[in-house]
């Protein structure tokens, strides 16, 4: 069997427990949606942080602004939104029918992500010329920045935040909010592996290892970390559009640019290995159940521990799970010379190399 | 064999570096250096160790940036503009410790290097077409690392390193290619065939070859035309047979200025 | 906007934001000394830069609730802060002095989310400050009022910046940490043991911190969450001064604290955290632009 086969089986493991899941634990239903979400977060993250090497404490932005803007366009498409927000959701006065909230999610979802998208453009174009280390750390101020930003708008609530629609009572809000997260992440995971197919990542992967030698190959660096980072937002602001509609309510600094979540789309990543497709999908299963298993146990101490564990995980296990796994079974990652396409076509006289293998 | 030239000539050459003047806070360490180079030819520079060869090159690919004079290629002035920007244009350099990417397999370090010129963002959303990979694969024939091509460039031996960052460069179909010691770190019995490689990606893929070298024999061997530099200075510049003979060349070398 | 009005037509408010900006400004300086100094000697961004400020200032502040004058809290925050220090580069950091910058980047990260939601647990996330005891003048018919401890942790913060120049100019280690700044693998063939002067280098790092804290809970205030500002800043007045320029980072540090007392004061109380980290992009882009024309990145 070889590994593409082996993968194909994966994903379809995976989402078959994923489409069976409501079915499986029916009251972990909200949670499972979470997780299918989280997975959309670490492997958005880490086709910058980790395919290109430019490591984002920013990607919240994009969570919060999918959210906001599908929550705008949800009620927006009904309701004016600034009379919404200012009776604080309304209560009795906003109603919205079935046909309605299909109509406000079909426009809300794509639109977070197309504006969050928008937003990695404008925000690349102004820091994605400079190297790692610094955009970095203006990530992590333009992060905060937004959030107080969002704190102080009164069209979306400020800082008290604003409701998403509300579902009329016949509606079956999680099972429709589980079945979106779930779609979401079967896009995002083959977006990406189709992605990861193409010269693209061959391209980021460049600048991550040595990004001098990328420009001195002449590539459009600048243009490719900002077609990453683009990407990245896209499915994080997707994510965090349907994110603000599971949790109903949105809060510029609990839910939508909470720090937390920020942090752990980078923990996720990391712990699964960063720099793979499977890494962070892995990644994200194994901190969201711990996280659900533990989390409550720590009271109040839990954010201690998170601070703690990406201490950990950085300094002693930086290659994270799929790191673990290549080196324990190395032959599951060799190169693919093993199982090869192209070789029928050897040019004549190779055996003329054999010099340079002296070299 | 060439004669200095009036620089108001119209078809200009491919590369003309004109008075170039680099410092680095007091040092200088190119004054006035002028040089051209003419389409599809091979030109060394020698000079003795710290006399500004290599940055002479940095200045030309865009690293650092000139404190006077011009540099012109393909009838543009190139001097402000950045490395990648010049490398579109096809002026490549190689590096003198090898650049290369050590954790993809050799092929991707080939299909990594396809030139960006004239292509769009779309087109590196495909794996690579299969004239591009036939491609890659012939020019790692061509360095002789066909069996090596599905290795990790990082488990390379600093020569075989060598050779595939030659490959790549040839990857991306520049016009001219500035190499920095090719020929340094390779085993001594591999030599003539890399000088022979080189003289063959110049005739058969018309590349214009600016060569640093410091194997005198190799030198003289492949270029037509060669410059000296000594202490950020040109020295002198000739064919081969007129520098072997320049005394100037002989005393920099020996240390007797 | 009305309030840029009001600093047209009474000029005299503008002597008092700044004074207050020079004050708070010379105590930014301090804390981007620190951050200056590891990062050019360790290569490490430290991220936790601002949760050191942050402790210095409870450690000053658990001294006056003890019944102590807290100006006493100065030297031990500094102290305990040392101790803290070593022993985090004991810990932790020795193992990513020579990984690459990313490693040290969230390592630092992750102590300084540890840090602050321990600080957030001992002592609750309520805005604190410590009653100094000093007084106050009152200038220019009382329109404008200087609190004595400000102007003290003016000096004082000169005061340790000096006392730095000098160690590093003439003491036995401080000669060594600038060596190795300079080439840490020579620095060893000499026989500098690097790993002590990266150890002291992260710990003094912390004491300045420290000191810096204890300041900032006299003079203003503190809170669990207050340190990402504080990195922050200490990160854009390096940029804009440079490693190893002490004149420049205190004026940069000066400037910054008075352009963040306008902005606060037109744009309202609530945007000046905002205005501060727009202000770091746009110092970064505007470096960025500068270079561009050099032929260099922001690296």
């Amino acid at each position: 069997m070889n590994r593409k086969m082996a993968q194909l089986l994966a994903l379809a493991a995976l989402f078959g427990i994923g489409l069976l899941g409501p079915w499986l634990a029916p009251s972990y239903i909200s949670q499972f949606a979470q997780l299918w979400l989280f997975i959309v977060l670490a492997l958005s993250w880490d086709i910058m942080g980790g395919q290109t090497g430019y490591n984002s404490f920013g990607n919240i932005i994009f969570f919060g602004i999918g959210m906001y803007v599908s929550a705008v366009a949800q009620v927006g498409l009904v309701w004016p939104v600034a009379e919404y927000t200012a009776a604080k959701g309304g209560g009795t006065e906003f109603v919205f029918n079935a046909d309605q909230i299909h109509a406000g999610l079909a426009l809300g979802i794509p639109l977070g992500g197309l504006v969050a998208m928008l937003a990695a453009i404008v925000l690349g174009a102004l820091l994605l010329g400079m190297r790692g280390h610094y955009f970095a750390i203006a990530t992590l101020g333009l992060a905060v920045a937004t959030a107080e930003l969002a704190a102080g708008w009164d069209y979306i609530g400020a800082g008290s935040g604003m409701v998403t629609p509300t579902l009329p009572g016949d509606m079956n809000g999680p099972v429709l909010f589980y079945y979106l997260s779930l779609g979401l992440a079967i896009v995002t995971i083959l977006v990406f592996a189709w992605v990861y197919s193409t010269r693209f990542r061959l391209a980021i992967n460049a600048i991550r290892d040595d990004e001098d030698k990328a420009e001195a190959l002449g590539h459009h660096t600048t243009r490719n970390k900002m077609t990453a980072w683009a990407i990245s937002a896209l499915f994080t602001g997707m994510a965090g559009a349907i994110y603000g509609n599971l949790s109903g309510f949105i809060d510029p600094h609990d839910i939508a640019f909470n720090a937390e979540i920020g942090v752990w789309m980078i923990l996720m990543a990391i712990l699964g290995g960063k720099g793979t497709l499977w890494g962070p999908i892995i990644g994200a299963i194994v901190f969201f159940i711990s996280k659900e298993l533990f989390w409550t146990y720590l009271l109040g101490w839990q954010r201690v521990a998170l601070g703690l564990l990406i201490v950990i995980i950085v300094v002693f296990f930086p290659e994270g799970i799929m790191g673990w796994v290549r080196e324990r079974w190395p032959h599951l990652f060799a190169p693919p010379h093993l199982d090869d396409e192209e070789d029928d076509e050897t040019p004549a006289g190779a055996d003329e190399d054999k010099e340079a293998a002296h070299a | 064999m060439r004669e200095k030239r009036d620089w108001q000539v119209q078809d200009r050459p491919l590369l003309e570096v004109k008075n170039l003047t680099k410092r680095f806070g007091g040092v200088v360490a190119n004054h006035n250096v002028s040089l051209f180079v003419e389409r599809g030819t091979i030109v060394g520079l020698i000079g003795p160790n710290g006399s500004g060869k290599t940055t002479l090159f940095n200045c030309i690919v865009g690293q650092y940036p000139i404190d006077e004079g011009e540099i012109w290629f393909e009838g543009e002035e190139i001097s402000r503009y950045r490395t990648a920007h010049i490398a579109r244009m096809g002026l490549m350099r190689t590096f003198q410790q090898t650049r290369i990417f050590g954790k993809m397999t050799c092929v991707e370090n080939m299909l990594v290097s396809m030139s960006e010129r004239r292509r769009r963002l779309t087109d590196l959303f495909t794996p690579g077409s299969r004239a591009d990979r036939a491609r890659a694969l012939d020019l790692l024939q061509f360095v002789g690392l066909y069996s090596k091509r599905h290795h990790l460039a990082g488990s390379l031996s600093f020569g075989q390193q060598k050779l595939l960052e030659f490959a790549m460069a040839l990857m991306s179909e520049p016009e001219m290619l500035l190499l920095d010691e090719p020929t340094a770190g390779i085993n001594p019995t591999l030599i003539n065939g890399l000088v022979d490689r080189l003289r063959r990606a110049n005739a058969e893929l018309g590349i214009t070859l600016l060569v640093i070298e410091h194997n005198m024999r190799v030198i003289m061997n492949l270029a037509e035309y060669i410059y000296c530099l000594a202490h950020g200075e040109m020295l002198a510049s000739g064919p081969p047979e007129e520098i072997r003979n320049d005394q100037r060349v002989i005393d920099a070398y020996l240390g007797a200025t | 906007m009305q309030n840029l009005q009001l600093l047209l037509q009474a000029p005299v408010f503008n002597i008092q934001l700044l004074l207050d900006g020079m004050f708070i400004g010379a105590v930014f300086a301090l804390a981007a000394l620190g951050m200056a100094l590891v990062w050019g000697v360790m290569n490490i961004i430290n991220v936790s830069q601002g949760e050191f400020v942050m402790l210095g200032g409870f450690i000053a502040l658990m001294v006056a609730e003890a019944g102590f004058s807290p100006l006493l809290g100065i030297p031990l925050a500094a102290l305990v802060l040392f101790a803290l220090g070593w022993g985090l580069y004991k810990g932790v950091i020795w193992r990513i002095v020579e990984a690459d910058m990313f490693t040290s980047l969230l390592a630092t990260f992750g102590i300084s989310i540890m840090l602050q939601q321990l600080m957030n647990e001992v002592f609750g996330a309520d805005v604190r400050t410590a009653e100094s005891g000093l007084g106050v003048w009152f200038l220019f018919d009382g329109m404008v009022t200087v609190t004595q401890i400000k102007v003290l942790a003016f000096i004082l913060s000169f005061v340790i910046g000096l006392a730095l120049w000098l160690f590093l100019k003439n003491a036995r280690l401080g000669q060594a940490i600038r060596a190795t700044a300079q080439n840490a693998r020579a620095a060893r063939i000499l026989g500098i043991d690097t790993d002590k002067v990266y150890a002291a280098t992260y710990a003094i790092n912390a004491a300045l911190c420290g000191a810096a804290g204890a300041l900032v809970v006299m003079a203003w205030s503190i809170h669990p969450y207050m340190g990402l500002p504080y990195t922050l800043r200490s990160f854009m007045i390096v940029i804009v001064a440079g490693l190893g320029n002490l004149a420049a980072v205190i004026s940069a540090g000066l400037g910054l604290g008075m352009a963040e007392q306008f902005a606060g004061f037109i744009l309202g109380a609530e945007f000046q955290l905002a205005f501060v980290f727009l202000l770091l992009v746009a110092v970064l882009v505007g470096r960025q632009i500068a270079l561009a024309r050099k032929r260099q990145y922001l690296k």
